[in-house]
């Protein structure tokens, strides 16, 4: 089978572009880098069609002449399913920016937890491991590591709803005079 | 009796078609969506008696050749994830209809939600019955459609966010899943996947490497084996229970159904296999860990999923006829245990208003009934004897004995850590949620629980029980289908008639290595 390099070209660019739109932060850019890497993937059914041929109608033409119809098929039907989840991931982002002013992807909460268990380490310390056995103590390191007020943490990694949002760079930007 | 396959995924889109003209009818929503997964329910139940007679079941939508036009297949397996999902799927619609009537009107659309609930069914329908590739990843697309809408009901800020993680990552596998589709028509010239296990056997190895790696990695997103885990964990918890409850049954093993069909009937018994017994054994120790770390019972409970995904893939990197028959009878048993601990984290949460494990407490005084339909499914998730659970990982350890190589061993080593290990993180749960004395943050004098909630609980305690009792005929039932998705050649002939499969290279031998045939 012979493959057309141009077609090839095109979707790896296009892949490529998609990539690294993905790799952005804000939600919008990764809609769209998810455009551009789709049709690049569409591209590729349209080089697994093979050469260009006549039209695939029944009794126009020798089929052998024909070009192979089963790709383009498919491609349609990936390109409506991209239509609908694009669509949802704009209203995505748009609900994002309603809620939070900004459509940027939050971190990963381990991510985070790990990250501000590493900045309290020195002294905290031990805070956590001479405190008297009063009641709430009994309850174990598990509340410990909840008690204060500045580690929204249970309440961050719980299902409850609207909970305290962490700040991402945005806010932090906006923050800043 | 062919026309039978096609109800599991027409009656959910019709009905879903239906309950959304019917949107300010909840009422007569609720009945119609009820009765819409009745029909498939019995639908699966004739499919499960009338497949071990008549064999692989062929359904060639508007009698195009199998090459060209879309076909559905029922074989052994299909059959029984048709049943377990249709069961899990009405008793957590029913757990739901409480809920939502007497909780979240006001706040959740909850017009769409019956609409979207069909959607999802739909397609997880779609996928087990699909024939050929590119219709596996239409029902995909369908399920994960529907489950973006059912994951961002209401569209709150945590679900928002939690989404957004969810559904930049499912769009991702499908990228990858849409390349592995146009690499393997490039090579081979057909999506369907009885033509594709014929016509692959000639393709060269390196591509076939390829063309199964793409795949792999795809299914392995939507299964969340461990590398590509990390999701899950981030953005189920979020979701209303009963949400949870279906998206951890069901839409993993879908995932798990397709790695199993990647692995079976259209790279037998590759050279992967050791990259699955590896990726099954992080899977089980990291998810385990994951669990025991946690301080959510959600979270502690999507841990042990992602921890659990890893008996599955150990089944099929085995890929034993032993392996394979305890894999099945695990997936049929993990789908109802899990919906059904994530309906019970459900009921603690209406009864104790939080699922944080250190605010909760002193629930077996107060809700025995709780206690109950969350001990018995945790015992069975942990295998404890004689429950369905302690069945599963018996099948599995003793297929990785049998399998007797290094690789085996270790993970017939990490499978029995990884049971106690869970046997810990539920014996966690139950010490803060049940045991401990409340703290002042439970509203000790909670709302009563409304019986249809535990009433669909309890009906789903009651299946995966029946699992248990129903055990011998279940794995002899298993075992009868691990061998034909071994085999290879039943699946084949049925769909594209003897000649076919007999141009097959290659089967798995009952020791799971491979089997040059001609």
């Amino acid at each position: 089978m012979s493959v057309s390099l141009a077609l090839l070209l095109t979707a790896g660019v296009l892949v490529a572009c998609g990539v690294y739109l993905v790799l952005e932060r804000t939600l919008t850019r990764v809609v769209l880098g998810f455009v551009l890497l789709g049709n690049g993937v569409n591209l590729l059914f349209i080089v697994a069609a093979g050469r260009p041929g006549k039209p695939p109608f029944e009794g126009t033409a020798d089929p052998e002449t024909m070009s192979d119809p089963l790709p383009f098929a498919m491609v349609l039907t990936a390109i409506v399913i991209s239509l609908g989840v694009t669509a949802f991931g704009v209203a995505l982002a748009y609900r994002a920016w309603q809620l939070f002013g900004h459509d940027e992807v939050p971190d990963d909460v381990e991510d985070r937890r790990v990250l501000r268990r590493g900045r309290r380490r020195p002294g905290d310390a031990d805070v956590i491991w001479h405190q008297s056995l009063d009641e709430e103590s009994r309850r174990g390191a598990l509340l410990a590591s909840q008690r204060d007020e500045e580690d929204p943490l249970g309440a961050d990694l719980s299902g409850a709803e609207d909970v305290a949002q962490d700040p991402t760079e945005a806010d932090e930007g906006e923050s800043r005079p | 009796m062919n026309l039978l396959l096609a109800l599991p995924v027409l009656l959910p889109l019709g009905g879903a078609a239906i309950t959304l003209l019917l949107r300010h009818h909840p009422r007569i929503q609720l009945g119609l969506t009820v009765s819409t997964l009745v029909a498939i329910l019995g639908v699966a139940i004739t499919l499960g008696l009338v497949v071990p007679e008549a064999g692989v079941l062929v359904l060639q939508i508007g009698n195009w050749t199998p090459q060209l036009g879309i076909v559905l297949v029922a074989d052994r397996l299909t059959a029984l994830m048709l049943l377990v999902s249709a069961a899990v799927t009405l008793a957590v619609l029913i757990y739901s209809s409480a809920q939502t009537v007497s909780e979240n009107t006001e706040r959740t659309p909850v017009a769409i939600y019956h609409p979207t609930y069909l959607a999802l069914v739909a397609g997880v329908s779609m996928a087990f019955l699909a024939g050929d590739l590119f219709n596996l990843y239409v029902g995909f697309e369908v399920l994960l459609a529907a489950s973006y809408v059912l994951l961002t009901l209401g569209g709150s800020a945590s679900r928002v966010r939690a989404a957004t993680t969810y559904v930049i990552v499912s769009l991702l596998s499908s990228v990858i899943f849409l390349a592995g589709i146009a690499a393997a028509y490039s090579a081979t010239g057909t999506v369907n996947l009885a033509e594709l296990a014929v016509r692959l056997d000639q393709v060269a190895e390196g591509t076939r490497m390829v063309i199964e790696l793409l795949l792999l990695v795809a299914f392995a997103i939507k299964a969340a084996i461990f590398p590509l885990s990390a999701w899950l964990p981030d953005s189920y918890p979020t979701a209303p229970a009963p949400v949870t409850a279906v998206f951890a049954g069901l839409l993993t093993k879908v995932g798990i159904y397709a790695i199993l069909r990647l692995e079976t009937l259209l790279f037998p018994a590759s050279q992967t296999s050791t990259l699955l017994l590896v990726a099954a054994g992080a899977s089980l120790l990291i998810g385990i860990f994951g669990a025991v770390a946690q301080t959510d019972l959600k979270r502690v409970l999507s841990f042990t999923l992602v921890s659990h995904m890893g008996f599955m893939l150990f089944g099929i990197g085995m890929s034993t006829r032993l392996g394979m028959a305890a894999t099945i009878f695990y997936v049929a048993h993990h789908i109802t245990v899990q919906s059904t601990m994530f309906l019970g984290a459900g009921l603690i949460e209406y009864r104790g208003g939080t699922t944080n494990l250190a605010r909760l407490g002193g629930l077996a005084k107060t809700a025995p009934m709780v206690a109950v339909l969350f001990f018995v499914p945790a015992m069975n998730l942990a295998g404890i004897p004689p429950l369905s659970g302690f069945l599963g990982k018996v099948g599995l350890i003793e297929a990785g004995i049998a399998y007797d190589t290094t690789a085996g061993w270790i993970l017939v080593g990490i499978s029995v850590l990884t049971s106690l290990l869970t046997l810990y993180a539920i014996s966690k749960i139950w010490n803060r949620a049940f045991w401990q004395a409340p703290s002042e943050m439970v509203e000790t004098d909670g709302r009563p629980i409304p019986r249809v909630m535990t009433g669909a609980t309890a009906a789903l305690v009651g299946f995966s029980l029946l699992l248990t009792l129903g055990a011998g005929p279940l794995l002899h039932y298993a075992d009868a289908a691990a061998l034909s998705v071994l085999e290879r050649s039943p699946y084949v002939s049925a769909v594209l008639g003897e000649e076919a499969a007999a141009q097959l290279v290659y089967s798995i031998g009952e020791d799971g290595q491979k089997v040059v045939e001609r």
